[in-house]
């Protein structure tokens, strides 16, 4: 398997709570990675560092490397803001702009950086409402204002603007956690799907996800990873007594 | 084609990018809210410099104020401020924790509302329209009916002597009163609807009345909320320019009586400072503005610092 | 018993007078818009927003150049304030530490509690004095010193209230901050932000003192805006003090034009903010 993206002794400090420490894992290319854990063990944390969103606190202090294709994102010389068009976010609530249409919600990347052509517009707008699976759903009120979707179908808007700006890496922070059961069915066939050309990692605190879901998982517990490996291996042998325990419930 | 066929996916940081020039507009903008401060104490105390060098002390304690001379002292409207200003607030205190009381408590909640919003588009009026109708309107009537009445009545107290003019001390306490209620009924009300239900509820379940309730569990909680909202009043009160040069008279005199006419530190820079006679005359009236900007800077800092905790808890905006 | 009715009693007392302080309170509101009223819709005419005013001694007459040059003032002080106050409240929100934000917004409370006559002897020191003479200019710089301090409040408390969702979702998406800013937070504040824009506007329409001596007035039109303007607020003054009954008559009809006005932006103001509330 290619590493697409790598963490490399991956610490993360708010102030003096030391929130990730000394994290190495790698994430392969095309593959779906979980990471689970009980809340509050930095499992997002470690997600937020992977796009640098937490340049916008300012007490967050990253330290380590993450490496995307091999180049330290964290250089100082790499602008943060293209980084992020290439590793997109999936919330856990449905957060579609409130303002904006269906339609411009998709293309939001775009029209939030400036302009975009017509033809271009349109035909990105299909296609990743398409894969989505949005499509045969809303292609008749792309007009509409985004909050008329159920939070189901608002979601899979939201994972449609993310793959329109064409990113290599999704992160999913508990995308489902929101939805009702139909809806969370309808992401999880979803990102079955988006493995394929995506590298996805993803944030569940729901374990039967995790493990229907995902090639690998990662443990973490009180900001450590505690065991990472293949998801099934994870759920059957987990050589760690930690991950055994909170895999069988006997946890927190 | 000789070059890179894959063109870089990142971006080098290039330091002037938007986010930066961005950054340092937003930082620029809001710091000039301190140069502002800094920069109204630095061009007062600047421009006052040749009048605080001339005259020292005895421009606050003499009361010779003659262009002609270029003789400059300012203790009468240093008077003229602090009692007009005191008297309206000893006035409009009572009347605006009473409203925001009648707001909060006593009226139905509909109709609580419409009095706020009334009490708020009092606030609204503009201080020269309050000085018009305190010149056309209101010194007229003091001086026909309120005056002589009081004259003929207390007339054995200083400070109801004299002849009745209209414009007067007493004409700007009213005015004042007018205008100073609704700053203080409005953080009052905001006060007092901080007060946590559980207080009330812990005196009526003890059997108190309504008014004791509000006495005993509400205005000791809002103690320093209302003291704040007060303090506020009197910067209002002791800054207002407009209504009161137009009926306090404008007379440089120091006088117990409320119905003979004064003057006060904002009315006589709004009467004088655009035609000054010579740079001492400018920088006497700067010395006035310099002691009125310290004395509402003080007054400024310490209400606020009262109702820091306050209005904060309720969300209310003041 | 007897104990009981008395603080029954008491209570009727006090609750009495709380009617009573209100009742007090609410009829010189009353009174002023009474006044108002009579006096300024029975001065009120077609010259008085298409002329300028007569000479003493001439009657009619108008505040034609008033309200022009209100409204220079009005939007020259916008054009100065309104950036400073929104983007000063961007800062505030997206970059500011706590500490650094508590000393600013602990400034604007102050500098908006600061006596209106203030800013205008500062304008004079910094735009009067330097140019040697009144101007449209140095009104406008006044004006906006006091509605810097107020955009800057109602913006931040509305920027606050952007969820961060929406931030992140902007900024995830690879659109820098600077225009998530702009394009997310402050287009979602809209409303709030206008509504305090507005009720900016409508208190320094009505300002007088800061105009005394940057602005001045103006017998006439005035073309530049180096030279003095005139503006309603000072003619309101200058009228109501004269001994004239006609000029007496041009001040309420002033009054009546300009409470409307800011009544108008309140009213407006208000609506918005409503409207929001209900999304």
């Amino acid at each position: 398997m290619k590493t697409k993206v790598k963490l490399e002794d991956l610490n993360v400090h708010f102030d003096k709570n030391h929130a990730v420490k000394g994290t190495t894992i790698d994430f392969g290319e095309n593959s779906v990675t979980a990471i689970i854990g009980p809340s509050g063990c930095g499992k997002s944390t470690v997600l937020r560092s992977i796009n640098r969103m937490h340049d916008l606190v300012p007490t967050a202090k990253v330290t380590g490397r993450i490496l995307l294709d091999g180049i330290n994102i964290y250089e100082r010389t790499i602008d943060s803001v293209s980084i992020r068009r290439l590793v997109g976010m999936v919330f856990q609530k449905p957060n579609p702009f409130p303002a904006m249409s269906v339609y411009d919600n998709v293309i939001a990347g775009y029209k939030l950086n400036g302009r975009i052509n017509k033809d271009e517009a349109d035909e990105l707008v299909e296609s990743s409402l398409k894969r989505v699976a949005l499509w045969d759903e809303v292609k008749d009120r792309l007009k509409a204002n985004s909050m008329e979707l159920s939070g189901g179908q608002q979601q899979r808007l939201c994972i449609a603007r993310t793959i329109a700006v064409k990113p290599e890496v999704i992160l999913m922070d508990e995308p489902a956690s929101a939805l009702d059961p139909l809806s969370t069915l309808k992401i999880e066939e979803l990102i079955e799907g988006l493995k394929e050309k995506y590298t996805i990692v993803i944030v569940t605190h729901n374990m039967q996800q995790a493990a229907r879901i995902s090639d690998y998982t990662a443990f973490f517990y009180l900001g450590e990873l505690i065991e990472f490996g293949e998801t099934k291996k994870i759920f059957t042998t987990p050589d760690k007594k930690q991950t055994e325990d909170y895999i069988t419930g006997r946890f927190g | 084609m000789p070059q890179d066929t894959q063109p870089h996916k990142w971006k080098i940081e290039n330091g002037l990018n938007g986010d930066f020039i961005f950054k340092g507009v937003t930082i620029l903008f809001a710091f000039s809210i301190l140069a502002i401060l800094l920069l109204m104490l630095y061009e007062m105390s600047h421009e006052s410099l040749p009048a605080i060098r001339k005259f020292g002390w005895s421009f606050v304690s003499g009361s010779e104020w003659d262009a002609v001379q270029s003789e400059f002292a300012a203790l009468p409207y240093l008077y003229g401020s602090v009692v007009s200003s005191i008297l309206a607030l000893a006035l409009a205190t009572p009347l605006s924790v009473g409203t925001a009381i009648f707001i909060t408590e006593i009226a139905p909640k509909k109709f609580g509302g419409l009095v706020a919003a009334l009490v708020e588009l009092l606030a609204a009026i503009p201080s020269v329209i309050y000085g018009l109708w305190g010149i056309l309107v209101m010194a007229p009537w003091l001086q026909k009916t309120v005056q002589p009445f009081l004259i003929e009545h207390l007339g054995f107290l200083p400070f109801f002597q004299g002849a009745p003019y209209g414009v007067s001390m007493l004409a700007a306490v009213f005015i004042l009163m007018i205008m100073i209620v609704p700053i203080i009924t409005s953080i009052t009300k905001e006060v007092l609807l901080a007060v946590p239900q559980s207080q009330k509820e812990a005196a009526i379940a003890l059997g108190a009345t309504r008014w004791e309730m509000i006495r005993t569990a509400m205005l000791p909680y809002g103690r320093s909320g209302i003291l704040g909202a007060v303090i506020l009043g009197l910067g209002r009160a002791i800054g207002e320019t407009m209504a009161v040069t137009m009926v306090i008279g404008n007379n440089p005199q120091i006088s117990l009586s409320l119905l003979s006419p004064a003057y006060t530190m904002p009315s006589v820079i709004a009467n004088e400072f655009a035609e000054t006679t010579s740079k001492l005359h400018a920088s006497a009236l700067m010395e006035i503005g310099l002691i009125l900007l310290a004395v509402t800077l003080v007054i400024n800092v310490l209400a606020r610092l009262l109702l820091w905790g306050v209005t904060r808890q309720s969300g209310g905006n003041v | 018993m007897k104990i009981f009715s008395f603080r029954k009693l008491n209570n009727s007392v006090m609750t009495l007078s709380m009617v009573m302080a209100t009742i007090l309170v609410l009829v010189p509101l009353g009174l002023i818009f009474f006044h108002i009223m009579k006096m300024g819709l029975s001065s009120i005419n077609l010259d008085f927003f298409v002329q300028i005013p007569k000479p003493t001694g001439e009657t009619g007459g108008g505040m034609a150049n008033g309200m022009a040059g209100t409204f220079v003032l009005i939007a020259l002080a916008s054009l100065i304030g309104l950036p400073v106050g929104i983007l000063g409240a961007v800062y505030l929100v997206e970059y500011g530490g706590t500490r650094i934000s508590a000393v600013i917004r602990f400034a604007a409370d102050v500098l908006s509690g600061i006596p209106s006559i203030i800013t205008g002897m500062v304008a004079y020191a910094m735009l009067v004095e330097p140019m040697k003479g009144f101007s449209a200019l140095a009104g406008s710089l006044a004006l906006s010193l006091i509605m810097v301090p107020i955009v800057l409040r109602t913006t931040e408390e509305q920027l606050k209230m952007v969820p961060d969702t929406l931030r992140e979702a902007s900024l995830a998406l690879g659109v820098p901050l600077w225009r998530t800013s702009l394009k997310v937070t402050l287009r979602s504040a809209m409303k709030g932000v206008v509504t305090g824009i507005l009720l900016a506007i409508a208190r320094i329409s009505g300002e007088t003192a800061p105009l005394l001596f940057t602005a001045l007035g103006n017998q006439f039109w005035s073309n530049k805006l180096t030279e003095p303007i005139a503006a309603m607020p000072l003619q309101i003054f200058t009228f109501a003090i004269s001994p004239y009954e006609d000029w007496h008559r041009l001040a309420w009809a002033g009054a009546l034009v300009l409470v409307t006005l800011m009544f108008g932006l309140s009213l407006s103001a208000r609506y918005l903010g409503r409207t929001k509330q209900q999304s």
